[in-house]
């Protein structure tokens, strides 16, 4: 009995968190193309529900009710398998993410570890699809991204070793704690841009979105897809913008606290700070999309291990060396 | 203790089978499929008794970039076409032997070196052993590796430098006629360059050079 009611108190709290994630996803899809569409001076989705809110719940349905196509000479079961490879990666890392000073479902000794790991991962998801269509605009999407995402990887891990020497501890509340006299961006501000663009290549968002280059490779490694499954991998793609977002406000932007530290802002719960955060950082993500133009492959591959990695290396050769001479370093 | 006995079991049976799958199935994809599941299900098992920091480099580095480049490889090659015949072809067959005896001679030699090994004598003993919940096993790893056994790691890291600039070497040759683009080139472009502006009478044309 007692197993039973703390399994129950277990998944009650994983729905707690999963259902607003996965509805602020859909509001997320709605967010992006509203802004692109101001940037370009359109209206953008405006029709379902007040300012067009419920555009994404209509989209749902459609894909429901779409046929579920699969080749004929595509691997079934890895065909399938793809797209729920992505969703469920893209969802189990929001289990490590502090929204408070105790809230948060698994308070883990290697929570930056998890995530990162995570991410890694969720490339298998895309070369799982892109190989098993058997067809080849997939096959070349899904090998472009292999490549980038493990390029960008590089250079995230190295950025976060910047934000790890200044805490001490790879555990997230440790790492919003350690922030409380001065957000991470002013000192490591040179990291937050590196990072800010290395997320986008990561989660394949213009102007890195080579892997489903609309020109050239129709829509790269989702071209065999419909209906639901392709519902999946885009609901997992959003779901990564957001984690992405949820951990550059994490290490850079002090995550639940407060930017002002006085009277009436204490008094906010320090989740709407979090989730303020983390949508001022997806605006910034489909500004992006609206303004610059795709990259091309030998320019995204420059920028990943000819600029950013030396940068980020010399960086941390930096902090280590101002921490180490002041005395800042932190200790156990 | 029952809830852990069952998760280890699940994983230990899913990361042999894996294994035992990794050289039985027929597909060379597939193969490096059931490789990422072992490798995912002993990081799970690393984690269990409490090397987190283990199991989740043992995600990030085999997993995350290793097994990519495996599959990349595997994929780039097409072996997927050409399955896994190795064992039955007659053309390949003579290997075997050569295979097996220098399997053998490799099993012989680490039975002989774990054989040899000294342990500690509370290592022997698990159940006295306590993991310590002052101090978490990142830092007690960067302990070992930064301060007690520094040069040994930096002469590693030095070996692993010499044996990346051998590969680069190796495989690095100069080719002719590789157009490059210059970056620096194309973007500082002027539009006097580019363009030329003619005058062109009617009815005669102009002849460009190209």
């Amino acid at each position: 009995m007692e197993y039973v009611n703390l399994v129950f108190e277990e998944v009650y709290k994983i729905l707690f968190l999963l259902v607003p994630v996965l509805v602020s996803v859909a509001m997320i899809v709605w967010l992006d193309r509203r802004v692109w569409a101001f940037v370009q001076k359109r209206q953008g989705p405006n029709v379902v529900g007040p300012f067009g809110l419920l555009q994404s719940l209509a989209d749902a349905l459609k894909y429901i009710f779409k046929e579920i196509i699969i080749p004929a000479s595509s691997n079934k079961v890895i065909f399938i398998l793809a797209p729920i490879i992505t969703m469920t990666l893209a969802l189990i890392a929001w289990a490590v993410i502090p929204f408070g000073e105790d809230q948060v479902l698994a308070n883990i000794n290697v929570g930056i570890l998890y995530i990162f790991a995570v991410s890694s991962l969720g490339v298998y998801g895309i070369i799982m699809g892109g190989w098993a269509s058997n067809s080849k605009y997939p096959f070349l999407g899904s090998i472009r991204s292999a490549a980038q995402m493990v390029s960008y990887e590089v250079s995230i891990g190295i950025i976060i070793i910047n934000v790890l020497l200044c805490v001490g501890s790879l555990n997230l509340s440790d790492i919003v704690l350690a922030q409380q006299n001065i957000w991470f961006i002013i000192p490591l501000f040179p990291m937050f841009v590196i990072f800010f663009i290395s997320a986008l290549a990561e989660t394949n968002r213009p102007p890195f979105d080579l892997p489903e280059a609309e020109a050239e490779l129709v829509a790269g490694y989702q071209t065999e897809y419909s209906g639901m499954m392709y519902a999946m991998f885009w609901l997992g793609e959003y779901a990564n913008i957001l984690l992405m977002c949820a951990l550059g406000s994490i290490l850079f932007l002090g995550g639940w606290l407060s930017p002002i530290d006085l009277y009436p802002f204490n008094l906010i719960p320090g989740a709407i700070w979090l989730i303020l955060k983390i949508l001022l950082l997806f605006i910034l993500f489909a500004l992006v999309k609206a303004v610059v133009p795709r990259y091309r492959y030998d320019q995204l591959m420059r920028l990943g291990w000819k600029i950013f990695l030396p940068l980020s290396l010399i960086y941390v050769v930096l902090t280590a060396s101002y921490l180490f001479y002041f005395n800042l370093l932190p200790t156990i | 203790m029952i809830a852990h006995a069952v998760f280890f079991y699940v994983f230990s049976i899913i990361a042999v089978i894996s294994a035992i799958m990794v050289t039985v199935s027929k597909n060379t994809v597939h193969s490096v499929f059931f490789l990422i599941l072992d490798f995912i299900s002993i990081s799970c098992l690393f984690i269990m008794i409490g090397a987190e920091f283990l199991g989740m480099i043992m995600l990030i580095v085999y997993v995350g970039a290793v097994a990519v480049l495996f599959l990349f490889v595997v994929m780039m090659l097409n072996v997927a076409q050409q399955k896994n015949q190795w064992f039955y072809s007659e053309a390949t067959s003579g290997h075997i032997p050569i295979g097996l005896i220098i399997s053998t001679i490799i099993f012989f030699e680490l039975i002989i070196v774990v054989g040899g090994w000294k342990y500690k004598p509370e290592l022997l003993n698990p159940n006295t052993t306590k993991i310590s919940n002052e101090i978490s096993n990142t830092h007690s790893l960067g302990q070992v590796l930064y301060t007690d056994y520094i040069h040994v790691f930096q002469i590693s890291g030095m070996i692993l430098l010499i044996a990346m600039i051998g590969a680069i070497v190796l495989t690095f040759r100069q080719r002719e006629g590789v157009k490059t683009q210059s970056y620096l080139k194309q973007i500082s472009r002027e539009r006097s360059e580019g363009i030329e502006v003619l005058e062109v009478p009617s009815n005669k044309g102009v002849k460009i050079d190209d």
